[in-house]
């Protein structure tokens, strides 16, 4: 049997500012992403050297997931979270930087740490390692932000016991043009959204 | 040397993004994996690009990467004795 799934909490990143369910928790004046995500990792007192080392869309990925699972995340027991993420412009914006650094045969110096983040879903692994979580994850690229899609996707992951929590949402990023929208999922009764879904959150 | 020593220094730190940390954080001798700088094995390979692409030295045994790459001061020396630009 089905059994009904409820949004916990979401987060929504966009234009200089971090929204976590609903209210606005971090907003600067208007800057570029690398000094906003500076800021924001600043701000919220987070220690991990390694977010330095990731692309944009690691970077937009890592601070909305740290915001929603760090309350959830325990260091004692196996996490089992699922993360669910979508987004259009895959990881293009590091592609085209990548490719920009080899174009030149007579100055050819690829670099390991930007190739590294030419795939989408390197930034479910950075999220991964930083919660230590061994769970299902899966990185789609749509058009839009397919929210029904996800919705399914992740109430199926619930309901097979594939995963107690479900990460998903949309992660954006191309031309420091960004939208994230991440919300968590389980099947723990929560009333707040009762009247919500994935979609008016989003739109919100 | 010491110039060098000071230049990589900064390349490390300006290369493989290490935010939190400045040249004076890093003493010649600290090694700059495990529990010194905590690089990873992508640094490695920033580090053998940074030996090609700034000093014209080609990493032809990658076992030797473990050697020079153990401070800063094993890889100013090595550099220093194989430099071509």
């Amino acid at each position: 049997m089905t059994q009904k799934t409820y949004i916990q909490s979401y987060i929504t990143i966009q234009n200089n500012e971090i929204v976590l369910n609903g209210d606005s928790i971090f907003k600067i004046e208007p800057t570029d992403f690398a000094d906003f995500s500076k800021q924001a990792y600043r701000h919220f007192e987070i220690q991990y050297p390694k977010f330095f080392k990731m692309d944009a869309l690691s970077k937009l990925a890592f601070l909305g997931s740290e915001l929603l699972l760090s309350p959830l995340v325990s260091a004692d027991q196996e996490n089992n979270i699922a993360l669910v993420l979508a987004n259009k412009s895959s990881s293009l914006d590091t592609d085209v930087k990548y490719q920009e650094s080899i174009s030149d045969k007579d100055n050819y110096f690829p670099s390991p740490a930007v190739f590294v983040y030419t795939l989408p879903n390197i930034c479910l692994g950075e999220i991964s390692i930083r919660h230590q979580l061994k769970s299902e994850n899966t990185f789609f690229i749509f058009d839009a932000f397919n929210t029904e899609f996800l919705s399914n996707y992740s109430n199926i992951l619930l309901n097979t016991n594939k995963a107690d929590v479900v990460l998903c949402g949309w992660v954006e990023f191309f031309n420091d043009s960004y939208k994230a929208f991440l919300c968590t999922i389980s099947k723990e009764e929560n009333t707040k959204y009762k009247n919500e879904n994935i979609n008016t959150l989003y739109n919100k | 040397m010491e110039a060098l020593k000071q230049e990589l220094k900064n390349k490390i730190i300006t290369t493989l993004n290490l935010e939190d940390i400045t040249i004076e954080d890093i003493a010649d001798n600290d090694p700059l994996f495990g529990d010194g700088l905590g690089l990873d094995s992508i640094d490695a390979l920033e580090l053998i690009v940074i030996l090609d692409k700034d000093y014209g030295i080609k990493l032809v045994d990658p076992k030797e990467g473990k050697t020079i790459f153990q401070s800063i001061e094993s890889m100013a020396a090595y550099i220093s004795a194989n430099r071509t630009k």
